[in-house]
């Protein structure tokens, strides 16, 4: 982990952290590993879930990490669907353009998903209260959204988790 | 029946010229979406006539005064328009980003005149523009009033935008304080009505919930616009919303005597606008 990390590690170390005026923790975490399954279900007709990753912070614009959508259709035909990840598309998707760099992705098969977001992805520059949150909607089939709160700085080994019921297994962040 | 209905038209002064029909019939059009995405968009309208709300079962809509504009302000094309026994449809292709409107505006004059010791009306279809010829030589006595029904609805690709309420001063306009294409069930929305360009307090403002034909009560809801104009609305459950506001109207009771000579023409405006709601 650390061999992978190597210069954040080192600027912590040396006391880049001290000059920015932020405690010089070299152990703090600066990665948000979030695990999400994708429930099998039994239907007739089955289409993979769009979904959308984003943190909220009150009185900050949504800031969107990750979307999950069929980005490689002819014409971009598949962001036709992006508006029925409803919350998201309110609260950020609608001001995006598509497709985002480094935040399009395709969609995924069930099964859980690991899926990693540096604090600058997260968009949690400011310490303080975030939330991310997750939503799925799958094509003939349902909606559902969850939300994990989360602190930055984060502590390493915290995190937290969510459970859905119909469109989202569980959903778990970490932090490393 | 009829006579009932002629009476209440003399005494509503023939509001009803183009655009909205008389009595209790609900003029709408109801859009495919009105929150969308994608780079290729289009939206397909029903647009009727019927009680019941929103189910073509009556009488179409007439299509003559529709029209389209871009987020933009350009007037855009409507496409594939068919009118059937009860229904219209079209489509508007949505070629740019930020929020459409589509409206059915009829402008036109209503009132009477007397002519060798009769007293006639003016025929429907008259305007502004028209008036002057529409009133024979040696007419005396000239009564007239405006009438003014706006028909819109608004549909958004993305984010929503308000280039398009810049008001034009005629009739009854929608001022979004909430924009009609971001509303959710459990916010409320403010709106503000003018009427002729300027905010106009006592207007009611009726909106009825769709989805009437599976439900025993109308759910409707008699609202105000308050002394600037605004209005505030609960959403209580998700869905699509008919919204009709007009200039306040007399009521005449059901069986009172019509009354020998029509009353003067009042100056008249409604609006109508379909509005939906969604989840949280």
């Amino acid at each position: 982990m650390q061999l992978s990390t190597p210069a954040r590690i080192l600027g912590g170390t040396i006391g880049l952290g001290a000059v920015l005026g932020a405690p010089a923790f070299a152990a703090d975490p600066g990665t948000m590993d979030v695990t999400i399954n994708i429930p099998r279900l039994k239907v007739a007709e089955y289409h993979k879930p769009y979904v959308a990753i984003w943190v909220e912070k009150p009185g900050a614009s949504a800031k969107t990490v990750a979307v999950w959508y069929d980005y490689d259709m002819k014409a971009n035909e598949g962001t036709k669907w992006l508006r029925d990840v409803r919350q998201w598309w309110r609260a950020a998707g609608r001001s995006m353009i598509f497709p985002a760099n480094g935040i399009t992705g395709a969609t995924r098969a069930p099964g859980a998903h690991k899926v990693s977001f540096s604090r600058a992805q997260l968009g949690a520059a400011a310490p303080g209260q975030y939330t991310l949150v997750i939503e799925a909607a799958r094509e003939v089939g349902g909606r559902e959204l969850l939300r994990i709160p989360f602190t930055w700085p984060a502590k390493a080994g915290s995190g937290g988790r969510a459970a859905g019921t119909t469109e989202l297994g569980a959903v778990s962040v970490a932090f490393r | 029946m009829k006579k009932r209905i002629w009476g209440f038209a003399a005494t509503a002064a023939l509001a009803a010229l183009v655009a909205v029909p008389a009595a209790a019939h609900r003029q709408w059009m109801l859009p495919s979406s009105t929150v969308l995405s994608g780079d290729d968009v289009w939206v397909t309208v029903d647009a009727a006539v019927s009680n019941d709300l929103f189910y073509f079962e009556h009488q179409p809509m007439r299509l003559d005064a529709l029209k389209a504009w871009a987020p933009d302000g350009a007037e855009a094309a409507i496409e594939n328009k068919a009118t059937g026994r009860y229904r219209s449809t079209f489509d508007v292709h949505l070629t740019k980003k930020g929020t459409w409107r589509i409206a059915s505006v009829a402008d036109g004059v209503m009132g009477s005149y007397d002519l060798n010791g009769k007293t006639e009306r003016l025929p429907r279809g008259t305007t502004t523009a028209n008036l002057a010829e529409r009133i024979p030589a040696g007419a005396t006595n000239v009564k007239t009033a405006e009438s003014n029904n706006r028909n819109e609805i608004f549909v958004t690709v993305g984010e929503p935008t308000t280039t398009l309420f810049k008001p034009t001063g005629k009739g009854i306009e929608l001022v979004p304080v909430t924009h009609p294409n971001d509303l959710i069930a459990g916010d409320a929305a403010t709106f503000q009505f003018l009427l002729d360009g300027k905010p106009a307090a006592g207007l009611p403002v009726t909106v009825i919930p769709g989805g009437i034909r599976y439900r025993d009560q109308l759910g409707q809801m008699d609202l105000k616009t308050g002394a600037d104009g605004k209005v505030v609305i609960n959403w209580t459950e998700p869905g699509l919303y008919w919204l009709n506001v007009t200039t306040p109207q007399a009521a005449r009771e059901e069986g009172a005597p019509e009354p020998a000579t029509p009353p003067a023409p009042q100056r008249r405006a409604s609006y109508v606008t379909t509005l939906e709601v969604l989840a949280p």
